[in-house]
C-alpha cells in the first residue's frame, strides 16, 4: 500500500518535472509594441510601428505586423513576432480550405475573429498561449467589423480599439475624437496623433509606421514612413524642474 | 520553482443581479468589461438567453465566461434537438451546475446569476460559486460590485429564511415595475463606488408574455 503511494507520487513529480521540461512559450522573445484601430467612414483603418524588440534591444526595424485575410480581413498584433507568423500560417491554411470549396462563399472579418478568439482560447486551456495581443477589421456586405482578442482568450468589439500602451495612451484620445464619419484624411490623422503620442512615451516604439486600410474595394497597406517629432517641450527638455532635487 | 499559473486568468469585472417576483424575473448586468485599471469597452454584454424562460448573466473573465456560455448554449440545442422543447430554468441550473463542477480543477472563472420562471410560472433565482455549488433563491447579486448590493437587497427585499417550516417561497413582494426600479437604483449606487460596475446596464425582464430588453446609461468614470 506505502508503496503504490510512492509510487503514484513518483509519477506526479515527473509529470510535473516534464512539463517544465516541455517547449512552450514561458515569456516572449522579439515582440512588437501597440497597435491601433478603428472604424471610419468607408471602412476599417488600422495603425502599427515596424519595430521588433529583442527585451530591450531594437533588433528588428522592419517588421510588418498588419496583413491582409481572405478578401475581407486586416490583421494586426502586438507581442511575439514568431507566434504571430505561426496564426499567420493557421489564418493561411484556413483561407485556402475555404476557398476550395469554390462555393463562392468567403470568410468575413466576423468568422475569422471568430477563429481567432477560439484558437488564443484553447492554446491558453492547453498552458500553451500564442504570446500576442490582436486586432482584427474589416468590412463585409457593408457591415463594418472590429475587434480584438488577447493571448489569454479575452475578447470584445469596439469602434476603436487599441493593444498594450495603446490602450493607456491612445484610445482616452480616440474616446474623445473619434466619429463614425470619420473620412479617411481624417482618420489618418487622428491616428498619426495617436501614434505621436506613442512614440514619446513608449519606449518600445519607432519612428517608422504603417497604416493600412480596409474597404469594400479591399486591403491597401501604405508604405512604410516616418512622422515629424518636435523633442523642444519643455517638460522633455528639463524634466526635473518640477521637483528638484529628487534626482 | 514553483509553477506559475496566473497567468491564465484575468478579473474583467462587472456585476450581476437578479430577481424572482410571482410571475416575472429580472435579470440585470452592467456593460463595462475592464482589465485593473483600464476599461476595455463601455458595450459588453454579459448576459445570455440560453432558454425562452431562462437568462444566464456572469462576471469573472470573459474567455471563461464566453466559453461557458456557447457551451450551455450548444448543450440546450442538443436538448432541443432530443425533447422538442425548451430547457426549464431548474433544469438548466442544474446544468449549469454540472458544468462547473466538470472543471472542478482548472475551473470556469465565472460568477453566474441565473434567472427566469420555473415550470409553475414562477420567478426563480439560481446564484452560484466559481465551481458549481449552488442554490435557489429569490434575489441575488454577484461580481465586483455584489459586497455593495447585495446588503441593499436584503434591506428591500427580505426574503422569508430558509429555515423556516413549511418551507416559503422565495420570490419578493415587489411588483415588476418596482422590481426594475430597485435594480437600476442599486446599479447606480453601485456603480458610484465600485471601478468595475458602469457605462451602461442591461436589463432582460422575463414573464409569461415575453422577455423584455432594456438599457440605461450609468456613470462612465
Amino acid at each position: 500500500m506505502a508503496d503504490s503511494m510512492f509510487s503514484s507520487s513518483a509519477s506526479a513529480k515527473d509529470s510535473a518535472s516534464s512539463e517544465i521540461g516541455s517547449e512552450r512559450t514561458l515569456y516572449p522573445y522579439v515582440t512588437g509594441t501597440s497597435v491601433l484601430g478603428m472604424k471610419y467612414k468607408d471602412g476599417v483603418i488600422m495603425a502599427a510601428d515596424m519595430g521588433g524588440s529583442y527585451g530591450s534591444t531594437l533588433r528588428y526595424k522592419s517588421v510588418e505586423r498588419i496583413k491582409p485575410i481572405g478578401k475581407h480581413s486586416l490583421l494586426g498584433a502586438s507581442g511575439e513576432i514568431s507566434d504571430f507568423q505561426e496564426i499567420l500560417r493557421y489564418l493561411d491554411e484556413l483561407i485556402l480550405y475555404d476557398n476550395m470549396w469554390d462555393d463562392g462563399n468567403s470568410l468575413g472579418p466576423k468568422e475569422v475573429h471568430n477563429y481567432l478568439t477560439r484558437v488564443m482560447y484553447n492554446r491558453r486551456n492547453k498552458f500553451n498561449p500564442l504570446w500576442n495581443s490582436l486586432v482584427l477589421g474589416g468590412i463585409k456586405n457593408g457591415q463594418k467589423y472590429l475587434g480584438t482578442v488577447n493571448m489569454i482568450g479575452t475578447h470584445y468589439e469596439d469602434s476603436h480599439v487599441a493593444t498594450g500602451f495603446g490602450n493607456h495612451l491612445a484610445r482616452p484620445i480616440l474616446r474623445a475624437e473619434w466619429r463614425e464619419d470619420l473620412t479617411f484624411e481624417e482618420a489618418v490623422k487622428l491616428l498619426e496623433k495617436c501614434l505621436l503620442v506613442l512614440l514619446y512615451r513608449d519606449r518600445s516604439a519607432i519612428n517608422k509606421f504603417q497604416i493600412a486600410k480596409i474597404t469594400e474595394e479591399g486591403a491597401t497597406i501604405f508604405p512604410p514612413y516616418a512622422l515629424k517629432t518636435f523633442w523642444g517641450f519643455a517638460a522633455f527638455q528639463n524634466p526635473t524642474k518640477g521637483a528638484e532635487g529628487s534626482w | 520553482m514553483a509553477l506559475r499559473r496566473d497567468w491564465v486568468y484575468e478579473n474583467n469585472g462587472g456585476t450581476c443581479v437578479a430577481i424572482a417576483g410571482a410571475d416575472y424575473c429580472v435579470v440585470a448586468a452592467d456593460m463595462r468589461l475592464s482589465v485593473g485599471y483600464s476599461i476595455l469597452t463601455r458595450d459588453h454584454s454579459k448576459i445570455c438567453e440560453l432558454a425562452d424562460k431562462c437568462v444566464l448573466a456572469s462576471s469573472g473573465f470573459q474567455g471563461d465566461i464566453k466559453a461557458l456560455h456557447k457551451n450551455l448554449a450548444a448543450r440546450h440545442l442538443i436538448y432541443q434537438h432530443q425533447h422538442n422543447k425548451q430547457m426549464s430554468c431548474p433544469a438548466m441550473a442544474q446544468l449549469l451546475s454540472n458544468t462547473l463542477y466538470y472543471k472542478r480543477f482548472f475551473p470556469y472563472y465565472a460568477f453566474n446569476v441565473l434567472g427566469g420562471l420555473d415550470n409553475e410560472g414562477k420567478g426563480c433565482v439560481f446564484t452560484y460559486d466559481a465551481v458549481g455549488s449552488y442554490e435557489r433563491v429569490g434575489y441575488s447579486a454577484q461580481g465586483t460590485g455584489a459586497t455593495l448590493i447585495m446588503p441593499v437587497l436584503d434591506n428591500q427585499l427580505k426574503s422569508p429564511s430558509p429555515l423556516l417550516l413549511p418551507a416559503r417561497d422565495a420570490v419578493t413582494p415587489l411588483s415588476e415595475s418596482e422590481a426594475v426600479d430597485l435594480v437600476k437604483d442599486v446599479f447606480a449606487s453601485a456603480t458610484e463606488r465600485d471601478i468595475y460596475t458602469g457605462d451602461k446596464l442591461e436589463i432582460v425582464v422575463i414573464n409569461a408574455a415575453a422577455t423584455r430588453r432594456e438599457y440605461i446609461e450609468l456613470r462612465k468614470d
